[in-house]
C-alpha cells in the first residue's frame, strides 16, 4: 500500500470513529446546555448501549433490531433514574459536588456492568456482514457505512426536534436562560430529565453501532466519554455543526496520528488536542462569540 | 476563640495524632496489616496535597495521579538505571515536578468547574500513557523492577517497621506544614478564593499565583508520595497511577471533609482499608466506591469530619423537639 492509499484509509477510518465521538459529544452537549453538568457518566451510557444490546442478542436470543430497540430503552431508562435520583435532589450544588456526583454514577455504572456481565471482551455481530467494499484507493466496512447513516439521521432528528417541536423549542429556551425559561412556563425539571433521556438515548445508540467494530466490555465507557468530551469541547458545547466537526477533527487527527507515528499514543493525541483547545480558545474552535447554544 | 489559643489547640491536636500514630505498631503485630498502614501513610499525603488544592483553594484536580507517577517512575529510574542516590533524587525530582506543576498550572487554573476538572484529567491521562509507552525509560505495562530501599548511614528501610516509621514521619511533617499553612495567611487567602476569586482579588490575594502556587505544591508533596512508594514497593508499574486512582484520591478527599486536614487522614484510612474489608466481596468494592461518592456528596457534604458531629447534632436536637413537644 502506498502513503497515499493508507492516508486515505486512515481519513476514512478516522471518519468513522469521528462520528461516534460526535454522537457522544453532542450527548455531552445537551446535558451541559440544559443543566450546566458535565456529566461524566455519558461514557458509561455508551457502554451500557453496547452491553445491553449483547444481553438482549446472546442470553434472550432476539433478533438485532429489537435487541437495539430494546438497548436503547433500558440505557435511556439508566439515565433517566440517575438524574432522578442523583442530580435532582442536588438542587444548588457547587459544580465540584455535581462533578464528583457524576464520576460517582460512572463508577456505579461500570462496576455494576462489571460484575453483572463479567470482564471480558465481547463480540457483537456487525449488522450486515464484513465483506469490504472498495471506494477507490481504500477499503470501508459495511458496518462504517452504518456509522454514518446513522449518524447523520440522528442529527437531522434532533435538528428537527430543536427547531420544530414545542418541547425541542423549550429545551433550547432552557439553554438559554433557565430562570427565563421558568417564568414563561417552561417545566425546567421535566426538560432537564428530558435532556438526560436525549442524551442516554444518543449515546447508548453510538455505543451500539461501534461495538461491532471494536468489541465491547465494562470498562470501554471511559476513554469512549472522554473523546465524546474532547469533541464537544472542539465544537464549543454546542448540538449542533460545532461538535459534529469537532467529533470528526478528532477521529481523523487520532487515525492520522496512529497510523503515521505511533498507535500506542493514539489516546495522547485526543487529549493534547484537549489541553491546547482548552488553553487556548476554551470557547471551542468553532463558536464566535455569543452564539446560540443547542 | 483568640489567636493564642487556636495556635495552643493546634498543636495539641497535633501532637495527639502524632503520639496515636507513632503507638500503632505497638498494637499492630508486623505483617500484612502493618503494611496496609505503610500504605495509609502514603495515601494521607496524597489526599493531604489534593486537599489543600481541593478543599481550601476549591480548585478540582482530576490528575493528581500523574504527580505521584512522575516522582515514582522519576526516583525509580535515577536511582536504579543511572544509580543516584535516593534521598538527592527525591528531592531533584520533586523540585522537577513542581516545576512542571508550575509550568503547566498557569494555563490549566485558569479554567474553572468543569473544564478544569477535564483539563486536569486529560494531563493525569497523557502521562499515564506515557509510563504505559515509553516503554525503554519505564518497562511499559510489565513495569519497571529493581529500585533500592532508602537507607540513613547503616540503616536499610526494608521493613514494614521500619518503612512505617520513615513513611509516617515524613508524613507527620507533611500534616504539620499543612496545618500551619492552612491556619495562615496564605490558607485565609486560600479560603478566600474557594469562596469567591473575585472577592478575593478585590481583598488584595493574587488570585492567579496562589492558585498556581497550592497546585504546584501539592504536586511536590505528591511527587515525594511517589518516591517513598518507589523506594518501599521497590516496584511500579503504570496502573498504580491511572485515572481510577486519580478518582480515588479525590474519593478520599471527599470523604473525609473537604478542608480538613485530619480529614484527609480519616478519608485515606478508610478506602485503603476498605477495599481489604472488601476482599471478600472481590469486585464489589467498585460499587461501593460509586455509592459512597454519591451518597457523601449528596447527604454528608462536609465529610466524615464534619458529617458525624453533624449527624450525633441533629439527632440530638431532634431528640430535644421530641422531648418539648411531649
Amino acid at each position: 500500500m502506498n502513503l497515499g492509499q493508507q492516508i486515505a484509509q486512515y481519513l476514512l477510518s478516522g471518519l468513522s470513529t469521528g462520528a461516534i465521538y460526535s454522537l457522544i459529544g453532542v450527548g455531552f452537549a445537551i446535558i451541559h446546555n440544559a443543566t450546566g453538568i458535565i456529566n461524566f457518566a455519558q461514557g458509561e451510557l455508551v457502554m451500557l448501549g453496547g452491553m445491553f444490546t449483547l444481553f438482549f442478542l446472546t442470553a434472550l436470543n432476539l433478533p438485532l433490531l429489537v435487541a437495539i430497540i430494546l438497548a436503547i430503552g433500558a440505557t435511556t431508562l439508566v439515565g433517566v433514574v440517575f438524574e432522578r435520583l442523583a442530580i435532582r435532589p442536588m438542587k444548588n450544588a457547587s459544580p465540584i459536588s455535581l462533578v464528583i456526583i457524576t464520576i460517582g454514577g460512572s463508577i456505579l455504572i461500570r462496576g455494576i456492568a462489571m460484575i453483572v456481565w463479567g470482564k471480558d471482551t465481547h463480540a457483537i455481530p456487525t449488522f450486515s456482514g464484513n465483506e469490504p467494499i472498495h471506494l477507490g484507493e481504500a477499503t470501508i466496512l459495511p458496518q462504517h457505512l452504518w456509522i454514518f447513516a446513522v449518524t447523520i439521521v440522528v442529527m437531522i432528528c434532533s435538528k428537527l426536534y430543536f427547531n420544530y417541536t414545542i418541547s425541542g423549542k423549550a429545551m433550547r429556551a432552557c439553554a438559554y436562560n433557565r430562570r427565563a425559561a421558568g417564568l414563561v412556563g417552561i417545566d425546567v425539571r421535566r426538560m432537564v430529565l428530558f435532556s438526560f433521556a436525549i442524551s442516554s438515548a444518543m449515546g447508548s445508540l453510538a455505543g451500539i453501532i461501534i461495538a461491532p467494530l471494536t468489541m465491547t466490555s465494562y470498562d470501554v465507557g471511559i476513554m469512549l466519554g472522554l473523546k465524546g468530551f474532547c469533541a464537544a469541547i472542539i465544537g464549543g458545547m454546542s448540538s449542533g455543526l460545532g461538535t459534529i466537526l469537532g467529533g470528526i477533527l478528532l477521529g481523523i487527527l487520532e487515525s492520522l496520528g496512529a497510523g503515521l507515528f505511533s498507535s500506542g499514543y493514539k489516546d495522547a493525541i485526543a487529549f493534547i488536542i484537549l489541553l491546547l483547545i482548552l488553553f487556548v480558545r476554551p470557547q471551542g474552535l468553532f463558536r464566535k462569540g455569543e452564539t446560540e447554544r443547542v | 476563640m483568640n489567636v493564642l489559643s487556636l495556635v495552643k489547640l493546634q498543636s495539641v491536636r497535633f501532637i495527639c495524632f502524632s503520639l496515636l500514630i507513632l503507638a500503632l505498631p505497638t498494637f499492630i503485630a508486623e505483617g500484612y496489616l502493618l503494611n496496609v498502614f505503610v500504605f495509609v501513610g502514603i495515601h494521607t499525603m496524597l489526599a493531604v496535597a489534593l486537599n489543600l488544592l481541593l478543599g481550601y483553594a476549591g480548585q478540582i484536580s482530576l490528575g493528581q495521579a500523574a504527580f505521584f507517577g512522575l516522582g515514582a517512575y522519576a526516583s525509580g529510574i535515577l536511582t536504579a538505571t543511572h544509580e543516584w542516590n535516593p534521598w538527592l533524587a527525591m528531592v531533584v525530582v520533586a523540585a522537577a515536578v513542581g516545576t512542571l506543576a508550575f509550568a503547566i498550572g498557569f494555563p490549566i487554573l485558569k479554567l474553572k468547574g468543569h473544564y478544569l476538572a477535564m483539563a486536569t484529567l486529560g494531563f493525569g491521562i497523557i502521562v499515564y500513557i506515557l509510563f504505559n509507552e515509553a516503554v525503554e525509560l519505564t518497562g511499559g505495562p510489565s513495569g519497571f523492577p529493581g529500585i533500592p530501599n532508602l537507607a540513613v548511614g547503616s540503616v536499610t528501610f526494608d521493613s514494614d517497621l521500619k518503612n512505617y516509621y520513615l513513611i509516617w514521619g515524613i508524613a507527620l511533617v507533611t500534616i504539620l506544614l499543612s496545618v500551619n499553612l492552612v491556619n495562615s495567611r496564605i490558607g485565609r487567602g486560600l479560603r478566600a478564593i474557594h469562596d469567591s476569586e473575585v472577592a478575593a482579588r478585590v481583598m488584595g490575594v493574587n488570585v492567579r499565583l496562589l492558585k498556581v502556587q497550592v497546585f504546584a505544591l501539592s504536586a511536590v508533596i505528591s511527587s515525594v508520595a511517589g518516591s517513598l512508594y518507589a523506594h518501599t514497593m521497590t516496584f511500579v508499574s503504570p496502573t498504580s497511577f491511572g485515572f481510577n486512582f486519580s478518582v480515588e484520591l479525590v474519593t478520599m478527599v471527599i470523604i473525609g471533609g473537604l478542608g480538613s486536614i485530619y480529614g484527609s487522614f480519616l478519608g485515606a484510612t478508610l478506602l485503603t482499608l476498605l477495599p481489604e474489608l472488601l476482599r471478600a466481596f472481590q469486585d464489589y468494592d467498585i460499587v461501593v466506591y460509586g455509592l459512597l461518592l454519591i451518597f457523601m456528596t449528596m447527604f454528608m457534604p462536609g465529610g466524615l469530619v464534619r458529617g458525624i458531629p453533624d449527624l450525633f447534632q441533629r439527632f440530638r436536637s431532634r431528640e430535644g423537639r421530641g422531648a418539648a413537644d411531649a
